[in-house]
């Protein structure tokens, strides 16, 4: 495919704009595209791009995937394709499959180490939750800091026994 | 508390108080957070909206810390209103449009910010002055806990908390800092800063956030990415860059000082003289010259007008504030009168 704006080069990157829920779709290559987001400067939020990244997923997948339906809310994948936005928590497990890719690409991670609510948590995999470390050092770091050496201790001792349980596992 | 009230009323953020606050405006974090089951608010009916709007203030009601808010529903507010909540960054541009079944608490001191129905059923915001990202973040945080003991919140343990968007899954937490940086435009050294902040994954937007374009000075960085890193280290990591761009930004107006000195006293001075006299003025006009003020004042160029007169000027001479302070509706051309009126009554005092 060649870009669309000087038709001479390949179209690496693909751009899904919506503006007033009308979508529309530019493939370009690297130097157009540069020239496009500058112009574009910060109109154009991450979330714009989502769409577009959601189609990055091979083509002929396409089919298939867009007429999954969440059984909670009814969105379907190919909803969120055209709205950028899911339907409700339960969408997460219902196009889990697409949703892991995606939020790679978005986050460079799918998997969350930060905190967790008190209540009603709606747990996928027990026994699989993962303490953050970096959480827990920092925190550590700040009480040292505040002179708050029993908590600091407290931190420590917590430290050492999530980090070797991390190593077991 | 009625929304007048807040009228006469400083907001906490606006002191020119905190950590660095010769550069660093304010420090805010927000939290996006939905109730399990109900779709989200724009995939949700009205009856469902409704129901979500209940419930949440229903929860509350019930926690200590917010003991002295209000909520405010926006059907209840008229477009003045509206914008004067946007104006005092106390909302989103995006949650003053169609307004059925939303929401926003907001405590006396205009620290704590509570969004339902925006995007996400819950948008929990909290604002510091200055630099004070780790205190934001201990205070949200007891709220997020008070709020998750009696609201059953959508969360999974792999994804984290679920948002309607998935670029705010996993923490569901956007820290941000507003700065303002004259030395680093005036140097020109601004968009190789902006640069290096995309590249490293922080976002920069203007005074009123997402799609706002920056002026005055003014920039608001926060980060991009919500999942795969702690709230912790999320925080840890804006602060290391804004520390590091306030040390530009200082070494830029030291360079400022000591190899154009004549010429910044009298582009300083120059916009304190306009805004005393000036008889017409718009409020884009106002924001650049205030900026220069400010930095007359952060300087010690300008003696005898503080930090927090020139920030609280930033904000009562919005359009909203304006005809909230005329308490009519005022015409751009009126407003443009009015507002002269008001800067210099207010510079001229004192």
């Amino acid at each position: 495919m060649l870009c669309d704006i000087c038709k001479k080069n390949p179209a690496t990157v693909h751009l899904t704009e919506i503006i007033d829920e009308q979508m529309n779709e530019l493939h370009l290559c690297e130097d157009c595209a540069r020239h496009k987001s500058a112009a574009m400067e910060q109109q154009f939020g991450l979330s714009d791009l989502l769409a577009g990244m959601a189609d990055f997923e091979k083509p002929n997948k396409d089919d298939e995937n867009v007429a999954v339906k969440c059984p909670n809310c009814n969105l379907t994948y190919a909803d969120f394709k055209k709205v950028g936005r899911l339907g409700c928590g339960e969408c997460y497990s219902a196009f889990r499959k697409y949703l892991a890719p995606l939020l790679k690409r978005i986050h460079g991670s799918n998997q969350h180490v930060g905190k967790s609510p008190l209540k009603g948590k709606t747990v996928s995999k027990p026994g699989k939750k993962k303490v953050d470390l970096g959480n827990l050092k920092a925190e550590m770091q700040r009480a040292i800091q505040r002179e708050d050496f029993e908590e600091a201790a407290r931190l420590r001792d917590q430290i050492k026994k999530v980090s070797s349980e991390q190593d077991n596992v | 508390m009625k929304i007048n009230d807040l009228l006469n009323h400083t907001s906490q953020w606006l002191k020119g108080t905190g950590p660095n606050s010769d550069i660093v405006i304010s420090s805010r974090i927000r939290l996006a957070r939905n109730l399990n089951k109900y779709p989200f608010p724009h995939w949700a009916s009205k009856a469902q909206l409704e129901e979500i709007l209940e419930k949440i203030s229903e929860a509350m009601f019930k926690i200590d810390m917010l003991k002295s808010s209000t909520l405010f529903k926006l059907a209840d507010l008229d477009a003045i209103d509206k914008q004067f909540l946007v104006e005092r960054h106390l909302m989103s541009i995006e949650h003053s449009q169609k307004t059925d079944y939303k929401a926003v608490l907001v405590d006396d001191e205009e620290i704590i910010a509570v969004m339902i129905n925006e995007e996400d059923h819950l948008r929990i915001q909290l604002m510091q002055s200055g630099f004070n990202l780790f205190e934001a973040r201990d205070i949200i945080n007891r709220l997020d806990d008070a709020l998750s003991g009696l609201l059953d919140y959508a969360y999974l343990d792999d994804f984290g908390y679920l948002t309607a968007c998935p670029t705010n899954t996993g923490t569901g937490m956007r820290g941000s800092v507003m700065l303002h940086l004259p030395a680093l435009v005036m140097s020109r050294q601004i968009e190789r800063v902006l640069a290096a902040i995309a590249k490293l994954s922080f976002t920069t937007r203007g005074l009123y956030g997402e799609g706002t374009q920056a002026s005055g000075n003014f920039f608001q960085i926060s980060n991009q990415v919500s999942l795969g890193h702690g709230e912790d280290e999320i925080i840890e990591n804006i602060n290391g860059l804004i520390r590091q761009i306030i040390e530009q930004e200082a070494q830029a107006r030291q360079i400022l000082l000591s190899k154009n000195k004549e010429v910044l006293e009298d582009r300083i001075n120059r916009s304190l003289g306009i805004l005393k006299s000036a008889r017409i003025i718009t409020s884009q006009e106002t924001i650049e010259l205030l900026s220069m003020v400010r930095l007359g004042s952060d300087l010690g160029m300008i003696k005898d007008i503080d930090r927090r007169t020139i920030n609280e000027l930033f904000i009562i001479t919005q359009p909203a504030h304006l005809q909230k302070l005329e308490n009519k509706k005022l015409s751009s051309d009126e407003r443009d009168l009015k507002r002269a009126q008001l800067i210099r009554k207010k510079l001229n005092l004192l």
